[in-house]
């Protein structure tokens, strides 16, 4: 009997457009993507960079534990002994096609050298210009390092 | 000479005119209501829809159209060509012509606002709506493709099955106004008491099912199986790309507006102000027309945002084993009430 009447009345459809119309009027919670965008944790894993030390001298020590470590083998280092003598890279090449964003290059870097930073607008119209070469990742590193810095800072007491 | 200008052309352009002065602000109407939906769902989904072309995405709609206007019109190998293409047309005209009877409004000398005042008014629309199956039928078939055939053959089943308890919804009320007419079946709903004078009221079940029947005639949600996205891609208008599509898609929501201004004159009073007092009798009808048809489609997006899809057997159900003994019942409830206590409208002698 109860159930007819409820059915009859449809009081559960009308209980389900009251729902629909009271949340017409709630702000909406839509991001305005590419003029906002949403908060993002130190652990974030975008875009790769070579860091530099602050004299300017590249961190990276060519002991390739970074691409040991890689899973997907994204990562192609060569190195030979630089004039005076340390070990540098002479090619650190990263596909970012294949890459994983797993972020295990970071966590095996002794120096924190390889790093990923907080940028995923990286989007290219070739996939040529997601190869990238040392020169592009040392350039990020360049461009990102007071962000990295901050991050690492902020990710220190858990590592 | 003369007599042919007077006799012949003139009448020829002013029904011309009169049919553009229809056909342009429904074309609009059609467009904005695309925005309209889109802006009305995002806002119940906590979200902001289209925002970008144009001050609050206003462009969109034509910048929809112009995307569907420019692309290729693609007809599959398999398809039967002559019948593909006018599937479409004949859905896009049916959705227009039925707008020939909508009464707007009245004119100072007290006939009605209509291109044709005809007297079988509500059997011409009942008629034209049916045939818009024709459209969505001859799609499916010519199409070749087991989806559009699907889609269009539970479109038929669906629209055939809540066809009838529309027509017995109309005859409740056509038992209470004596007359076909459309103008007279808004006529009948003025009085002294306003709003209350109205359908809904006294009628207010058969308003509900009129309406849920409605949205099925017009393949809407909740009863949109006839273009279930989860199983049959798109339904019936799978094939069809560009410019045709596009004539679907402008006729099925000419379908909605009509389905809009048919509840507004048999149930709520068509042009009629809701009060009979001076700050709205100012308002002309054809405004209170709109206002009725606009809060009409406004339930319509609302139900959309609100409801999941039925399943095909709850839809027949629904259809012939709720609505159709319901309705019939009430058109004797209806005949009787008004036979026992001397209600019957005075035309009907």
């Amino acid at each position: 009997m109860d159930r007819t009447a409820r059915a009859v009345l449809l009081s559960e459809l009308v209980a389900g457009l009251a729902l629909t119309f009271r949340y017409m009027f709630k702000p909406s919670v839509t991001l305005n993507y590419p003029y906002e965008k949403g908060p993002i944790s130190p652990r974030f894993r975008g875009e790769h960079a070579l860091r530099r030390y602050p004299n300017g001298e590249e961190r990276c020590i060519a002991c390739k534990l970074c691409e040991a470590i890689c899973p997907a083998q994204a990562i192609t280092i060569e190195a030979e002994p630089r004039a005076d003598g340390s070990r540098r890279t002479t090619r650190y090449d990263i596909d970012m096609v294949k890459c994983i964003y797993c972020g295990y290059c970071q966590e095996a870097c002794p120096v924190d050298a390889i790093v990923e930073g907080p940028n995923f607008e990286f989007s290219t119209e070739t996939r040529e210009e997601l190869l990238y070469d040392k020169e592009k990742l040392l350039a990020n590193g360049d461009r990102w390092e007071s962000e990295l810095a901050a991050n690492l800072t902020a990710e220190a007491p858990y590592r | 000479m003369a007599e042919l200008w007077a006799g012949w052309i003139w009448p020829t352009a002013w029904i011309v005119i009169q049919i553009l002065a229809i056909v342009l602000p429904l074309l609009l109407a059609v467009a904005y209501l695309t925005l309209a939906e889109r802006k009305v769902i995002a806002a119940m989904h906590l979200r902001k829809g289209p925002n970008v072309v144009g001050p609050f995405g206003l462009l969109q709609p034509m910048a929809d159209g112009l995307k569907l206007f420019l692309k290729e019109t693609i007809i599959p190998t398999g398809a039967n060509r002559g019948v593909f293409v006018i599937a479409p047309m004949i859905t896009f005209i049916l959705a227009l012509v039925a707008w020939a009877v909508i009464p707007f409004g009245r004119h100072g000398d007290g006939s009605p606002m209509v291109l044709a005042d005809i007297n079988v008014g509500i059997l011409y629309l009942f008629a034209i709506s049916s045939l818009g199956v024709y459209g969505i039928i001859m799609a499916g078939w010519a199409s070749n493709s087991k989806y559009a055939f699907l889609g269009a053959i539970r479109s038929a089943a669906q629209m055939v099955s809540y066809e009838v308890s529309i027509g017995f919804v109309i005859v409740t009320v056509l038992l209470c106004v004596g007359s076909l007419n459309l103008s007279d079946i808004v006529e009948a709903q003025a009085g002294s008491w306003g709003l209350f004078n109205w359908f809904v009221f006294p009628l207010l079940p058969m308003a509900v099912i009129f309406f849920v029947s409605g949205l099925a005639e017009t393949n809407r949600h909740p009863f949109d199986l006839p273009e279930a996205e989860a199983e049959l891609v798109s339904g019936y208008n799978v094939e069809y790309s560009a410019m045709t599509f596009a004539l679907f898609f402008l006729g099925e929501y000419a379908n909605m507006i009509l389905m809009s201004g048919m509840t507004s004159v048999l149930f709520l009073g068509g042009w009629l102000p809701p009060f009979n007092v001076a700050p709205f009798t100012w308002i002309p009808g054809p405004v209170w027309f709109a206002l009725k048809i606009a809060a009409c489609l406004f339930v319509f997006l609302w139900v959309r945002a609100t409801f999941p899809r039925y399943r095909y057997d709850q839809l027949m159900r629904l259809g012939w084993k709720v609505f159709l003994p319901v309705s019939l019942a009430a058109v004797a409830v209806v005949a009787g009430a008004l036979l026992a206590f001397g209600w019957m409208p005075a035309r009907a002698g």
